[in-house]
């Protein structure tokens, strides 16, 4: 069952090739297997397995009945150790379920474990996680991006068919890019945020990362819907985008973005990018180039706003109720510093300090006011272009995976470029999407379909027609250089 | 040198709703530790606030009271700082825009009326409580984080302690009158913080400011701020200036002193909450709060003087208060003579509250006992004088004035025969006294009555009583 889609392993449940509880036996054996991706920093075997031999999938049970699937270490989860992949939490036991957790349990999938990530999700490669880094499954010693590494690595290893992923400036389409997978986030508020420890809350989304756009479809529409628990969650009834795989989105009008200058991109990518156009052209969309004059703006927009709602929403770590408490506190003042200073790494005290700055008397203006104006202008820029134009598409990230340690070690902001094509559409609350779309240097690198709000049936659609007329997808990593 | 103080007030009112600010934990007071917290008020890792409309209504009804602008837009900031009894690290409060903006209230002082305007009031949460008593360490109650908080800000405009006074009492009349708070000041639901400078009379700039923080009773605001007061000019006159700084007010050694500086030098970081979207209040929601609105005090004040017929001066006092007149409202369904109840009121009841330095609402008195006190004296079955014996021990005991009457034998004797037995009796035994009067001493008519009453322990009906000694006495 390696390497099956959602579609492939509910047929083997409903005709009873396997049951549940096999599948689950068979998925903890591959887990346990490949321990040296290091994708899980907890596991739930007893549950699982538990959960598993109460289900009896049927030909009308939810697609998601008895499958297994992986969650995000920052989904709480009641009972189960949340870590938010930091020292921080090591030790956090939630009392409660997230709503994405709820979510999931409720159609009967099955959470094998929570997958490792980038500390408090800050990070573009796994590589900032206190429980250590990610192996890209296509190549030994390769990040598989970030920060949701583990759940990109667990799908691209073939351990689970699912798994969850967020995303505040690319989490989720970054790794699916550098693992070979497809990964969507949606328009902001889409999901309820209900339980998901935050990073940057008016960024932070939730999505899947999947095999295909189809299985996508199938996880996103389980997770959505309105909560009453988060007041940015949208008043609106869950997607049915999996039913919407098969209208017809007749004469699709694409966007290629002038200010993203694909002619910088490596011979290899370029090639590649046209290629896709070509394909996308066969599906009979037109190509159209439209341009974002604002869009150069985003990273440093992005990296005022996300660190001074990430300086604030971490406050909370404080070693007084919950979370690492340093030993070495003598007064009140020594337990705050000792404690945040022993239990955040590097990256997180950088964006901590940043977002501190940027928030402060004097600063507020020519910082976080100015982003806020620029993002509302990124906004604008979006709103104009999709009156000409139904999906834009671009490049998810600059290149394909790196070694550990190679970028990013000098000078942090060499890291926050990975960023530079997904980081938009976060700032602006747009849904997009990355999928496979070829291979540079024998690693797989995604192309990215960004829509208008509330446009995931659109973009799942077509991204499922491009499934559908390419192979990319399929491709699975050979393990060669594990063994 | 002739100074004048010039004071801002910044009170806190607790809102009497159900439910905090931002979780569905209940806010009542005085329960175990930790008990009224839910997964919000600690501040978990992925918890979310949701708002409590509640809380902005209660806002919205103050905000029309003081004839402010209600700002169908409002927003919320996180204020940023560390301290334990702050769970998030942050307060979520109102910076940008509040949910009133402007606004006055009037105050009198010896006759003369003032307005002092408003600057704002916003919507915020409360913090919890560090508990240092009875534990090796330092405890945290977080039963009144997420609490909900109006405050008031006024602007620079009151120049005495008298006048702070009088406006916090002005405000508290207001926000008990319209159930926006129980304005409990002992339970620390309404409390101020005072801003205070002094300058040289006819100066115009301001002098430099300290804030006095966390002030909860009236006589506490008068005497810190006065203190205050005498403190600034000391320290001009004294050739030096005063610091821009934070003070406690200690009660127990009536000075001011200033608080460490860790305590307050904070730069709160200020940024609107990206949890929380902008509330928006309709038109409609407005106009139903008005629908609501309770008669205030000025109207009560008419009313009872035109339906009631009750004196001018026991119609101010009791209508002034929202617990007074809610209890004098209460006796009136079943009371008989209005004069007579808001002559109990403002007279036995008031100084018995003032002696035990409680609210009507936290005795043992009920409107029932008092209704019926009222009425057994209109029956005649009891006098005045026993009328006041018999509050006492409703007050004491919680009992009725009808079983207290009946169980203690203090009915009024009505016996036309018996009290004239007792008068003839004490004639009888006073022979020199009865000479004296008759002799044209007027005065001893009072002895006689003093004995009769000594005699029935207070229990003859004085009106037969005086009649059947005047024709004895006389003829």
């Amino acid at each position: 069952m390696q390497f099956k889609t959602i579609k492939e392993i509910n047929a083997g449940l409903v005709s009873k090739k396997f049951s549940a509880e096999e599948l689950i036996k068979y998925t903890f054996d591959l887990i346990n297997e490949n321990k040296d991706l290091n994708c899980f920093i907890s596991l739930d075997e007893e549950n699982a397995l538990a959960k598993a031999k109460k289900i009896k999938v049927k030909k009308d049970s939810h697609l998601l009945s008895g499958i297994p699937i992986a969650q995000k270490d920052l989904f709480c989860a009641k009972g189960i150790k949340t870590t938010c992949g930091s020292k921080m939490l090591e030790n956090f036991y939630p009392p409660y379920n997230s709503k994405v957790v709820e979510a999931l349990d409720a159609a009967g999938s099955i959470c094998v474990g929570k997958t490792n990530m980038d500390e408090f999700a800050m990070g573009s490669s796994n590589e900032t996680s206190f429980f250590g880094n990610v192996h890209n499954p296509w190549k030994k010693g390769f990040v598989p991006g970030g920060s949701s590494g583990g759940a990109a690595c667990s799908v691209a290893a073939g351990l689970v068919p699912a798994a969850t992923g967020t995303d505040t400036g690319g989490s989720i389409r970054q790794p699916a890019a550098l693992c070979g997978l497809t990964g969507i986030k949606p328009t902001y508020g889409r999901i309820s945020r209900w339980g998901m420890i935050a990073f940057a809350s008016s960024l932070d989304q939730a999505g899947p990362v999947c095999r295909t756009a189809e299985d996508c479809s199938i996880l996103l529409d389980a997770m959505s819907g309105y909560d009453s628990r988060d007041t940015t969650s949208l008043n609106l009834d869950p997607t049915n985008t999996f039913a919407d795989l098969s209208k017809p989105y007749e004469n699709l009008r694409i966007g290629i973005v002038d200010e993203f200058n694909i002619d910088a991109l490596s011979k290899e990518s370029q090639t590649l990018f046209n290629e896709s156009l070509k394909v996308f052209e066969s599906l009979g969309a037109s190509i159209h180039k439209i341009s974002l004059p604002n869009i150069n703006q985003s990273v440093p927009t992005y990296y005022v706003i996300a660190p001074a709602e990430c300086s604030s929403n971490l406050s909370r770590y404080d070693g007084v109720k919950f979370g690492h408490r340093s030993l070495e506190a003598e007064d009140l003042e020594s337990l705050y510093i000792n404690s945040r200073s022993e239990g955040f790494g590097d990256e997180v005290k950088r964006r901590i300090l940043i977002g501190t700055y940027v928030l402060s008397a004097g600063y507020y203006d020519a910082y976080y006011k100015k982003a806020q104006q620029v993002r509302r202008l990124i906004k604008n820029d979006y709103e104009k272009a999709f009156k000409e134009v139904d999906l834009i598409v671009s490049p998810t990230s600059p290149s394909e995976a790196f070694e550990f340690g190679s970028k990013g070690t000098q000078d942090p902001t060499e890291l926050y470029l990975e960023d530079l094509y997904t980081i938009s559409s976060n700032l602006a609350g747009l849904p997009a999407l990355s999928m496979p779309h070829g291979f540079v240097n024998g690693l797989p690198v995604g192309i990215q379909l960004t829509g208008n709000y509330l446009e995931e049936s659109m973009i799942l659609n077509f991204a499922n027609r491009f499934q559908q007329s390419t192979d990319f997808h399929n491709a699975k990593p050979t393990f060669e250089d594990f063994q | 040198m002739n100074w004048e103080c010039v004071i801002g007030l910044e009170a806190h009112v607790q809102l009497s709703t159900e439910t905090k600010l931002f979780s569905r934990a209940s806010t009542s007071f005085g329960k175990e530790p930790n008990t009224n917290v839910n997964l919000v008020d600690c501040g978990l890792p992925g918890v979310l606030p949701t708002v409590n409309k509640n809380a902005f209504y209660k806002a919205i009804r103050f905000g029309l009271a003081v004839d402010a602008d209600i700002n169908q837009t409002s927003l919320f900031d996180r204020k940023n700082y560390f301290y334990p009894d702050l769970p998030k690290g942050y307060q979520i409060t109102q910076m940008e825009l509040p949910i009133v903006s402007g606004g006055k209230v009037e105050i009198e002082i010896e006759g003369t009326k003032k307005i002092i305007n408003l600057t704002r009031a916003h919507l915020e949460e409360d913090a919890g409580k560090s508990i240092h008593e009875g534990m090796a360490g330092t405890g945290v109650d977080l039963n009144r984080a997420g609490t909900p908080l109006l405050e008031i800000v006024s602007e620079p405009e009151i120049s005495s302690a008298k006048e702070a006074v009088a406006y916090m009492k002005a405000l508290h009349q207001i926000v008990t009158f319209l159930d926006v708070s129980d304005g409990n000041m002992s339970q620390g639901s309404l409390r101020c913080d005072a801003n205070v400078s002094v300058r040289k009379k006819g100066d115009k700039e301001l002098g430099i400011r300290t804030e006095i923080k966390n002030i909860n009773s009236f006589r506490f605001i008068e005497k810190a701020i006065n203190y205050e007061i005498e403190r600034q000019i000391d320290v001009i006159e004294s050739g030096e200036s005063v610091t821009q700084e934070t003070r406690l007010y200690d009660s127990i050694k009536n000075e001011t002193r200033p608080m460490r500086s860790k305590e307050f030098a904070n730069d709160y970081r200020y940024f609107p909450d990206p949890d929380l979207l902008p509330v928006m209040i309709s038109n409609e929601e407005i106009e139903e709060i008005k629908a609501t609105f309770p008669e205030m005090p000025k109207d009560k004040f008419l009313r009872y003087q035109s339906e009631f017929d009750i004196p001018k001066n026991d119609a101010q006092i009791i209508s002034s208060s929202k617990n007074l007149a809610t209890f004098f409202e209460e006796c009136m369904e079943d009371a008989k003579d209005a004069k007579l109840l808001s002559n109990i009121i403002i007279g036995d009841i008031s100084s018995l509250l003032n002696k035990e330095n409680i609210e009507i609402t936290d005795s043992k008195l009920s409107t029932k006992n008092v209704s019926e006190l009222v009425n057994l004296i209109t029956e005649g079955v009891i006098s005045g004088k026993i009328a006041k014996t018999v509050l006492e021990e409703t007050w004491d005991s919680g009992l009725g004035p009808v079983e207290i009457v009946e169980s203690s034998g203090l009915k009024q004797i009505d016996d036309d025969d018996e009290i004239e037995r007792i008068i003839d009796q004490i004639i009888s035994e006073h022979p020199d006294q009865v000479s004296a009067y008759k002799g044209g001493k007027d005065k001893l008519f009072g002895f006689f009555v003093g004995q009769i009453m000594k005699a029935t322990q207070g229990k003859a009906n004085p009106a037969s009583a005086n009649k059947i000694l005047k024709d004895k006495l006389d003829n």
